[in-house]
């Protein structure tokens, strides 16, 4: 079976320099497998691997002696052994995290991702279809079309992979039956057209065996398709498909040598571009034209999706890294507001209400994700209501962005419409999202500034506004210190706002309770008056417990840079208890008042405060003071 | 490259837009440089990337003060034609404890190499470090993250690592914590080759074969590269036409026997060939989790 259809030594040997030309001409195809380990999967890609001559003598060695000592395949070579990589995977006989692996033939190189298909990795799954352009969907001929099944089929259509593989693996263990084939590929058919996969290749193998890998095999007559390999060699791949959209590149950096050249550095995400040609760039909506395309090896006369460029224009525009160069005739959709699908892969569930980071092209933003509008069961496929996004959970939700993005949907371009959230305390990658489409249009790409900016405010009132933002236990003395600073900067003329927790939630905030999410709205709510109130000029004096770490500096990133400073009033719980100025820690003790932080709920105390007072040991007049002298600049 | 559609530009390309995102996201990168054939491609595609501005960030060398003369020769030359600051580190705890690769065995690795780096990092306080592995080279490697985390101790922790979807990687960080970045993961032994054939760039001349004093040990066929190599009483140097598959201290790279004298000869013996380009490296010769647990250590 082996018999070494890509053998070229011929040719090696004979005219190196005639090889290295028609190697030099080779394509790249990205692809993923998706299988479990019963279904023969770590077996195709060393099979794979094995046929396209990627393994070398001392490795075959390393293999067959290892086979020996813990493969599942008796005498014979387990190529499995060649792919499952970690120790802890070798030992628990699974495949955990995404592998790439590499291989090559005639016509192509070859990138895998090889990924685990237990329902509890997901997360990995995602990320292997996320770069593919072709999944190779494994059945096992002996069990059909299973749950897994229809969970791998679902997530590489979800990820925008259009060529679907359905490799029926194992055909000699059915005595390479054409009706057992042929019943499995019907029942596909029936599932894949039920989720708008309109097309897909089905190809009887045996990866143990070899069977349709690299050579027809003579057990399966009645088939006349391609081999696995001829058809990975054959199909189209999609950089000729954005390579014909409308052009756009996210600018990654500007390339700034000295004052006579500036460029503008990016990979292009779709189109082709060429000097002359008039641009875009987004959101800021200027034109210009494309003065030259510069590379190391010389200027291009176009260049097209999949290249890394750097582009200069005849005007000297603004653009920054971030920023989107488009086409001028057809630019992109800007917008703040998206309904997106998102794949959760933290261990730590979604906070709905919560600021992350937002990564999308060459930009990071902040961004808040609502409540999902429902989750989606992966094995079957229904929407269920959910209030949260476990590890490894799909749902859909919307996503609001601190500024306008440009962008495109996810079906359209995966450059353009895919994105991670990042948070902000652990900076982990929690979630991956596709947006589906815009659910707030930007009113006008071409911005409009007011005639009476912040600034006018400010300066109306001769001070420089600040929100002075006090964080610490209940009945630590917050809104004691803080009206001690307001009266102070009242007496040095200062036009001041003292937003107090308690009176808030008598008003803008009764909606809301004492849970994590709640808790999270309710200063999210406080940050956008504060900032309302700085944006008319005023010095924001707020009084919240605000035990989390992520708001306080969700707030933070609201505001313009320096305007916000984090007093941390510092009292230990127990000073606090005993002075329980309310009768509160009595009711939360005695089990009367849940949520209470500092008792059932947790205070994320602040690790670099601009002011840190520490209440044992300062009078209240000490503290203000301390607190009015940061602002006197102000 | 020109032509967009093959491989090699591909990869060249999504190598070029990794480099980018790391000095547009990192406050204080660096590209480690060994002057191995992997080194000159990443150097090669760093002045693709920036240009016409030359690389901003320096060249850092990890020295062990037993690489090859030749090596020596051509890092300092190269680093200066790229107009990139270079910077040499030598672990000194190992320089005055005379560790060597004769009498010391793995301390030899650990001390120069991991420590070294760690120490080199630490005091240039680089947050980000450009690497030329491959995910080719190694079984552990293959699941590795082109921006790949390391903890504040400059540990890798396999279980924490960072999904990576599409071109979108995650740079943050905390204070004290960096990150190991390496362009070229996808490459494998022969693309690297094709690119240097490709690109024309230069590569220390051990690469091709010449007559040169060796003689053999456990195996290994090695180059008696200067006077610090300890002779067995009566051992004399034999000359045989070798050249090298992959570099390192010389007292730890086999050579293999070869008339391959040019560039293209040598591609037509490794496409020939039949062992891995890892067998001539006493370092990976332990068990086949070894890397990993040098990786989770510090190691590159």
């Amino acid at each position: 079976m082996t018999d070494q259809v890509y053998k070229t030594d011929a040719l090696i040997a004979q005219d190196i320099d005639a090889y290295l030309e028609s190697h030099q001409n080779k394509s790249l195809l990205r692809f993923i497998t998706c299988g479990s380990v019963d279904d023969g999967k770590s077996t195709l890609i060393g099979r794979l691997l094995y046929d396209s001559k990627m393994i070398f003598e001392d490795q075959l060695a390393q293999l067959e002696a290892d086979s020996k000592k813990v493969g599942t395949q008796g005498q014979e070579i387990d190529f499995a052994l060649l792919v499952d990589g970690l120790a802890a995977e070798r030992e628990q006989g699974i495949t955990i995290d995404v592998a790439y692996r590499f291989f090559a033939t005639e016509k192509r190189k070859f990138i895998v991702a090889d990924t685990p298909g237990h329902e509890q990795y997901t997360r990995n799954m995602v990320t292997g279809a996320s770069t593919a352009e072709l999944a190779v969907i494994l059945i096992d001929a002996r069990k059909g079309v299973l749950t897994q099944t229809r969970r791998h089929s679902y997530l590489c259509h979800l990820l925008g992979i259009k060529n679907i593989v359905l490799a029926i693996n194992k055909m000699d263990l059915v005595d390479y039956d054409q009706a057992t084939f042929d019943t499995i590929v019907a029942d596909f058919t029936e599932f894949a057209s039920s989720i708008g996969i309109a097309d897909f290749t089905a190809i009887p193998i045996s990866g143990f065996k070899g069977d349709n890998i690299a050579a027809h095999s003579d057990a399966t007559s009645w088939y006349s398709g391609p081999t696995l390999m001829a058809h990975l060699e054959d199909v189209d791949l999609d950089q000729n498909t954005s390579a014909t959209q409308e052009f756009r590149m996210p600018v990654q950096w500007v390339n700034r040598p000295n004052l006579d050249f500036r460029g503008f550095s990016g990979k292009i995400a779709a189109g082709t571009i060429k000097p002359g040609d008039e641009v875009r760039i987004l959101p800021s909506g200027k034109t210009s034209h494309v003065d030259r395309i510069v590379t190391y090896d010389g200027d291009l006369d176009s260049a097209t999706a999949g290249q890394s460029i750097t582009l200069t224009l005849k005007d000297e525009v603004d653009c920054s890294r971030g920023q989107v160069i488009t086409a001028a005739p057809a630019p992109l959709e800007v917008a703040d507001q998206f309904e997106t699908t998102l794949i959760w892969m933290d261990e730590e569930a979604l906070m709905p209400g919560r600021s992350y980071y937002l990564k999308i092209g060459a930009q990071t933003v902040s961004s808040t994700v609502a409540e999902p509008k429902y989750q989606i069961n992966v094995n079957t496929l229904e929407h269920a209501a959910a209030k949260t996004l476990e590890l490894n959970a799909i749902g859909v939700v919307t996503v609001t962005t601190d500024r306008d993005i440009p962008f495109a949907p996810y079906a359209e371009n995966r450059t353009l419409g895919g994105f991670i959230l990042i948070d902000k305390m652990t900076n982990a990658t929690v979630g991956a999202g596709l947006i589906n489409f815009a659910l707030r249009r930007a009113q006008n790409i071409y911005w409009q500034a007011t005639d009476i900016t912040r600034d006018h405010h400010a300066n109306l009132k001769n001070q420089k506004p600040a929100v002075l933002w006090m964080t610490g236990l209940s009945g630590s003395g917050k809104s004691t210190i803080a009206n001690a600073v307001e009266k102070k900067l009242a007496r040095m003329n200062r036009h001041t706002f003292l937003l107090d927790g308690d009176n808030l939630r008598h008003g803008l905030n009764k909606d809301l309770g004492f849970s994590d999410a709640d808790r999270i709205e309710n200063i999210r709510r406080v940050g956008e008056v504060a900032k309302l109130m700085t944006d008319a000029g005023l010095i924001v004096i707020t009084a919240f417990i605000s035990p989390f770490r992520s708001e306080r500096q969700m707030v933070r990133d609201m505001m313009s840079p320096s305007e916000f400073v984090e007093v941390f009033v510092d009292t230990p719980l127990s000073v606090a208890e005993e002075r329980d100025v309310k009768g509160l820690y009595a009711k939360a003790r005695s089990g009367q008042l849940k949520n209470f932080t500092g008792i059932d709920s947790p205070y994320e105390a602040p690790e670099t405060p601009e002011i840190h007072i520490d209440t044992t040991a300062m009078s209240i007049d000490d503290a203000a003071e301390q607190i009015v002298k940061l602002l006197e600049p102000n | 490259m020109k032509d967009v559609q093959t491989h090699l530009s591909r990869l060249e390309a999504e190598a070029i837009e990794i480099m980018r995102e790391v000095v547009s996201e990192a406050e204080n990168p660096v590209m480690l440089y060994s002057v191995g054939k992997d080194s000159a491609v990443m150097l090669h595609l760093a002045k693709k990337a920036f240009y016409p501005s030359p690389p901003p960030f320096p060249l850092m060398h990890v020295d062990t003060t037993w690489k090859f003369q030749e090596m020596y020769k051509l890092r300092d030359r190269a680093a200066k034609d790229a107009g990139m600051e270079l910077i040499v580190h030598q672990n000194p705890e190992a320089k005055e404890k005379g560790i060597n690769p004769f009498d010391h065995g793995a301390l030899h690795t650990d001390m120069w190499k991991t420590e070294g780096l760690k120490q080199a990092l630490d005091k240039h306080g680089f947050d980000a470090a450009f690497g030329g592995a491959r995910r080719d080279e190694e079984k552990s490697r293959a699941k590795e993250r082109v921006f790949s985390f390391r903890t504040a101790q400059h540990r890798w922790e396999p279980k924490a690592q960072r999904p990576e979807l599409w071109s979108l990687y995650n740079a943050r960080k905390a204070k004290g914590e960096s990150m190991r970045v390496f362009p070229i993961s996808n490459w494998t032994e022969l693309d690297i080759w094709q690119y240097i054939h490709l690109e024309g760039i230069e590569i220390v001349p051990l690469y091709f074969a010449a007559p040169r004093p060796t003689v053999e040990r456990d195996g290994l066929i090695l180059m008696v590269d200067d006077d610090r190599f300890p002779l067995e009483p009566g051992e004399k140097p034999v000359m045989r036409s070798i050249r090298f598959r992959t570099l390192g201290c010389y007292p730890l790279t086999g050579a293999v026997q070869s008339e391959a004298a040019t560039l293209t000869d040598v591609i037509q013996e490794m496409l020939l060939t039949t062992t891995s380009e890892r067998q001539g490296r006493a370092i990976d010769k332990d068990q086949g989790a070894s890397m990993e647990v040098k990786k989770q250590q510090g190691y590159f």
